[in-house]
């Protein structure tokens, strides 16, 4: 396999795995398991509401961040980076 | 001072620094007029990006939805925040590489097609007319307030200064405008927020404040609280779901997806230097929303059961009419509030039942501005919200029709009909259409089809089922041709436009609609609002099977299409 191609495989594997989390703490904690989580609570916070409401914006930052570095190391270590 | 005249001096002193950014920031050439020059840092690109993202529906109107339908409203929190991971990890660091100056210039080079890029013009308009329309009624709304004249009125005024304002600057002056926005109005949302959360619960930080119990002595829970306040009126509980949850799921993702396709925020990521930057900066974007939009569920909140306790100070005794305080006066000269009196008692009864309920008409759109005063907090904090609310309109005003003339002046225009344009006619062209375009949603702006967050949620909508997933295809689906994203994206947007005509009335013009717009007329319960991501599933998989149909694209664009996959030889963009 060429490099452009395995780096392009590996970037996809990252953007995967960060979408995963991304539809489960919206999708899933926030929307379809808000219910049962509701039973769940982090001060005067239901879990579900606060995923909701809270909790899944933080995750996105966090995951952008996480996504942005993890990219400029794939960038170095195939060497595709911009000079 | 009385608030009037403070609200004009706060209002005046953020316009004048922003018409003196934008005139000494002012366009020379189209390539400074669209995208700055490329030369903005990603921190402070993240910044003018968060201005320009957050509009009238951010500000003015998203915590109203949140106060007024609980639970239900966080769609409009994860849908306008997720859709930065889709943004920063499927389109921006690579239409950052392709390196040109608009969207629909991608679409036409990528499916290697004039008549694609007419389409993706025709797509791009829809979507940011739309949501322009949603932010006219939040400048409207604005205006009205601060002027204490009606609606209508406060609406001219708003459109007569996005004109001026818009048509002055182009990127560069609305980048560094943006940022100075962006400082304004996280200031005017936050400083009320902290002020309430204080005093209701002693904590200052709202994120907190929200998950704490009151100081009141009673040691309730806000939450808890607001919940037993709104069932033994009737209403359903504020932390519980009230819609379907297809209908949440959908929604969510149809503004998330919207967000990853809308024109004038993809336009921010050809801004930055590098394709290591457009990811940063994306990642920035978002941590300058969040502090707005995590602090939001606390002003919803808090302003409803400030709102609440007002109207009903004591269980089971209601606000006398005559004793209303001034903030309720002020807002029923703009016509947005209505009281009714239907009893007789002279007594102001909010309840669930419509028989009963005397506050006939409460427009979500002013909660977020009436909130420091129900809170009763000083004058200057009233003044600083109205100033930020202002700011948040017209900087995504000024972003959406940049938007819209750059795709007709310099897409339509100079790139399909008239090659031979110069720049300065390249510029009037942008500006023409910029005047059009204002006049046209200021009037549609007059009987909007919603509140201002709705109409946006629609313009998103319509930019999840057409642009998305053209721009996505092209770049992960190198097999995608021509024919495919045409047909695609015409059908995306074709079957979302119709859905929600069909319940909006045709144009959003009143009266013409097909069918009542209630959940049990909905097909699978799905509101137009949400209807954008069905619309995306649609562009998609009529994309796909047609491309796979039909012959294979060309040799060299398959060699784009690698290229725009690896960041290496990302150099300035491609001169016009």
């Amino acid at each position: 396999m060429s490099n452009a191609a395995a780096y392009w495989k590996a970037n996809l594997r990252l953007v995967i795995g960060c979408l995963i989390v991304w539809f489960i703490v919206s999708y899933g904690f926030g929307i379809l398991l808000a219910g049962p989580l509701n039973n769940i609570r982090i001060g005067g916070y239901q879990l579900g509401f606060w995923f909701a409401q809270q909790g899944s914006i933080y995750t996105f930052v966090a995951l952008i961040f996480f996504y942005a570095s993890r990219m400029n190391k794939l960038d170095q270590e195939y060497n595709v980076q911009e000079d | 001072m009385d608030l009037k005249t403070l609200t004009f001096i706060v209002v005046g002193a953020t316009f004048a620094l922003y018409f003196f950014i934008a005139i000494r920031s002012r366009a020379s050439s189209t390539g400074e007029f669209y995208v700055a020059g490329k030369g903005v840092p990603p921190v402070l690109n993240g910044m003018a990006t968060a201005a320009d993202w957050m509009s009238a529906a951010s500000f003015i109107s998203m915590a109203g939805l949140i106060a007024f339908k609980g639970y239900d409203a966080s769609v409009y929190l994860m849908g306008w925040t997720g859709g930065y991971v889709l943004l920063a990890m499927l389109l921006a660091p690579y239409l950052r590489k392709y390196g040109k100056y608009t969207v629909p210039e991608f679409i036409g080079d990528r499916y290697y097609s004039q008549t694609a890029r007419i389409t993706a013009v025709i797509c791009l308009i829809v979507a940011s007319l739309t949501y322009v329309i949603g932010q006219m009624k939040g400048i409207g709304v604005a205006f009205s307030r601060f002027l204490e004249v009606d609606f209508a009125t406060g609406l001219y005024a708003g459109m007569a200064i996005v004109f001026v304002y818009a048509v002055l600057g182009g990127m560069k002056g609305v980048t560094y405008t943006q940022i100075a926005q962006y400082c304004v109005l996280i200031f005017a949302y936050t400083v009320p927020a902290i002020f309430i959360s204080l005093h209701l619960t002693g904590n200052p930080i709202p994120q907190i404040g929200l998950g704490s119990t009151l100081s009141d002595g009673s040691g309730m829970y806000v939450l808890d609280k607001l919940d037993k306040v709104l069932t033994d009126l009737g209403f359903g509980a504020y932390t519980a779901q009230k819609g379907s949850t297809i209908n949440m799921f959908l929604l969510t993702l149809s503004l998330m997806i919207g967000t990853a396709g809308l024109p004038h925020v993809i336009m921010r990521f050809f801004t930055v230097p590098k394709v290591k930057d457009a990811r940063s900066s994306t990642g920035w974007a978002l941590v300058f929303i969040a502090i707005l939009y995590t602090t939001a569920p606390a002003v919803g909140a808090m302003a409803r059961l400030n709102l609440m306790h007002t109207i009903q100070p004591e269980p089971g005794k209601w606000l006398k009419y005559e004793d209303r305080p001034s903030w309720f006066k002020n807002w029923e000269k703009t016509g947005l509030l209505k009281f009714e009196d239907k009893n007789g008692d002279g007594r102001i009864q909010y309840v669930a039942d419509k028989k009963t309920n005397e506050m006939v008409k409460v427009d979500r759109d002013i909660m977020v501005l009436a909130n420091p005063e129900i809170a009763n907090l000083p004058n200057w904090v009233i003044a600083l919200v109205a100033a930020g609310g202002i700011a948040a309109a017209l900087s995504t005003a000024a972003g959406l029709l940049l938007a819209i003339s750059s795709a007709i002046s310099h897409d339509l225009m100079k790139g399909v009909f008239m090659p031979d344009l110069t720049e300065k006619g390249e510029l009037l062209a942008g500006r023409i259409a910029m005047a059009g375009a204002i006049i046209v949603a200021g009037y549609l702006g007059l009987n909007p089809p919603g509140f201002a967050a709705q109409v946006v949620a629609l313009a998103f909508g319509l930019a999840a089922s057409s642009i998305f997933p053209a721009l996505m295809l092209g770049i992960f689906h190198k097999r995608a041709n021509r024919t495919g994203a045409v047909v695609g994206m015409l059908s995306g947007l074709g079957i979302t436009l119709i859905y929600i005509f069909w319940f909006k009335g045709w144009f959003f013009i009143k009266g013409t609609a097909m069918a009542p717009n209630t959940p049990d007329h909905w097909f699978l319960g799905i509101s137009p609002e949400a209807f954008g991501a069905v619309g995306a599933l649609v562009n998609f998989v009529v994309a796909s099977v047609i491309s796979n149909m039909t012959e294979p694209p060309p040799e060299h664009i398959q060699h784009l299409v690698e290229d725009i996959r690896v960041p290496a030889g990302a150099g300035a963009p491609v001169d016009h």
